[in-house]
């Protein structure tokens, strides 16, 4: 199996007391996505209660240890170990594609005309564009339940905003350079939002609290104001000045 | 959280109170941080002091300027930095436990000696666990003493769940740290190391650097000699509690507890978690200098001080 991955991985990189970086890939890719989740189940049944926290990313996955439980050089032989033996989680390669609701509109999405200007589209094509392929969750972080998804189409990237918004509302809908996302609350941001979600993204009285995991494939699924409001969508636009 | 009453009532908020235990383990892979007391030594100590077991909610209190009154007959301990603290207006001494009798004012004035003071009660403080912990993270709204993430503000009454226990209990003189003295910061040396140049890794290890204004419960910038690196981003990857990242600008950041669980900048290494409790004392402008040390040393360090406490 090692054949699949680039030369020189994956690698065991030390990160502090208590972690260790394991470093499967080089470059983001969705197919690299299997190999991770598939890492992420392997670590938890062979540490068990030495198990503090996985961190999956694009291609790595930080593993957190209890140092008191084990030492680092233990830590890295239970790794190596399970390296030897990884198989892609085939499941997650073909896990259902969760459809996300979306309300486009420049009233809650003030940057469709900017993506429409950069690919020299019209709005509906924008939106088509964005909602017709699915994507893969790459990563959760910068805020609970954040989830950094990819690839857009090439025409309908764009850089991030020169200033970033202090507050953008929740369940904006982004993209920022090949990515896409949505807030699942109210946070700064220097995303270009084209709309919005009426989808609770993260829940602390939900089972497993985000509705979005590293692996997931996403589709966004375009629906109007009614629609959004019916499913419990706020629909104020953004504030002036946010 | 059967027997909870109220304990402490604020009077004045000061600018910075917060309830927090040991932490919020194993849900950073949905994008939530850490958070619990930024000095584990001192928590740790409060906590012992008042015959708590490990984990147990204390208060951090960060700067001062907090006054609390008891609202019923608690033992409590109060560690770490020395905010001139007073009961009734007496003097209160740190690194021990004491009895304070219903209707007692205990106030944190201002820093004398480090940063952060820890504040356990006998019995602990009760608040409801929001995703397995009270740690409380403002940025994120979760844990604290109303599960919302929120710093104590005025008019806030903080629950117990008293429990008998002795007064009088010192720590070790050497234990009770002296924060305004020189700093070594262990460092231990990460992945990257090999990409800083070599007149930055002797400037990393042998300058002084000096604590910057801006740090917070994330991160602790540290300005001094530029650092030169040869990536200057990655692809986005975990960060581990204490990683010393350092962005293009050439100046260091120490993420501590509230730091976000992803980010690309190249890294010197990581603080070991000790290291990180006493780099949380610091003073903006205070001078500290990192030292590479060993796992083993660092483990063997954290073990001994880990070992301490029940």
């Amino acid at each position: 199996m090692n054949r699949y991955f680039p030369q020189g991985l994956p690698r065991l990189e030390p990160a502090g007391l208590d972690g260790w970086m394991v470093r499967l890939f080089d470059a983001i890719d969705e197919g690299n996505m299997p190999w991770l989740t598939a890492l992420v189940r392997d670590c938890e049944s062979a540490f068990g209660d030495g198990l503090v926290d996985l961190v999956p990313s694009y291609t790595t996955l930080l593993v957190v240890f209890d140092p008191l439980r084990l030492t680092p050089g233990e830590a890295r032989q239970r790794l190596v170990e399970l390296l030897q033996w990884l198989e892609p989680d085939e499941e997650a390669q073909d896990a259902p594609v969760q459809e996300l609701p979306v309300w486009y509109d420049a009233s809650v999405g003030p940057e469709l005309s900017r993506l429409a200007e950069l690919a020299d589209m019209n709005l509906e094509e924008v939106v088509a564009c964005h909602s017709e392929r699915s994507y893969r969750v790459f990563a959760l972080g910068f805020a609970p339940g954040f989830a950094f998804m990819g690839s857009v189409d090439s025409r309908i990237e764009a850089p991030r905003l020169e200033s970033p918004r202090r507050r953008v509302p929740a369940g904006s809908v982004a993209v920022a350079g090949q990515q896409t996302a949505a807030y699942p609350a109210v946070t700064p941001g220097g995303w270009n939002l084209i709309g919005r979600t009426p989808t609770v993204l993260f829940d602390r009285d939900r089972e497993g609290f985000s509705l979005l995991r590293v692996g997931d494939r996403v589709r966004f699924v375009p629906i109007d104001r009614a629609e959004f409001e019916r499913l419990g969508g706020d629909p104020r636009p953004m504030e002036e000045g946010a | 959280m059967t027997h909870s009453v109220n304990g402490l009532s604020v009077t004045r908020a000061g600018p910075l109170a917060l309830l927090q235990d040991a932490g919020r383990f194993g849900v950073r892979r949905l994008g939530v941080t850490q958070g619990g007391p930024l000095d584990l030594h001192g928590w740790a100590w409060a906590n012992h002091l008042a015959g708590n077991a490990w984990g147990t909610p204390a208060l951090e209190v960060t700067f001062g300027g907090l006054e609390l009154v008891a609202e019923c007959d608690l033992v409590l301990a109060v560690a770490g930095a020395d905010l001139s603290m007073t009961l009734d207006d007496e003097p209160l001494a740190g690194w021990q436990s004491l009895s304070v009798k219903v209707g007692q004012r205990i106030a944190f004035d201002a820093p004398v000696n480090g940063l952060r003071a820890y504040l356990a009660v006998a019995g602990g403080f009760s608040a409801e666990p929001v995703l397995g912990s009270v740690a409380c993270v403002a940025r994120e709204g979760l844990g604290g003493h109303d599960g919302q993430g929120h710093r104590l503000a005025k008019g806030d009454c903080l629950k117990v769940t008293p429990r008998k226990a002795s007064t009088g209990n010192e720590a070790p003189r050497e234990e009770q740290y002296d924060y305004c003295q020189s700093v070594d910061l262990a460092l231990l040396p990460g992945a990257q190391i090999g990409e800083f140049s070599g007149v930055s890794l002797f400037q990393a290890f042998n300058a002084p650097w000096h604590v910057d204004d801006r740090a917070d419960r994330m991160g602790v910038r540290l300005t001094g000699p530029r650092l030169h690196c040869r990536m200057n981003s990655m692809i986005s990857e975990g960060i581990g509690l204490g990683a010393v990242q350092v962005p293009p600008d050439g100046q260091p950041i120490a993420l501590l507890n509230d730091r976000q669980t992803i980010g690309g900048y190249p890294r010197l290494g990581a603080l070991t978690p000790l290291a990180c409790s006493r780099l949380a004392q610091c003073l903006p402008g205070q001078e500290v200098r990192l030292k590479a040390v060993s796992t083993e040393q660092a483990l063997a360090a954290y073990r001994g001080f880990r070992a301490g406490f029940a």
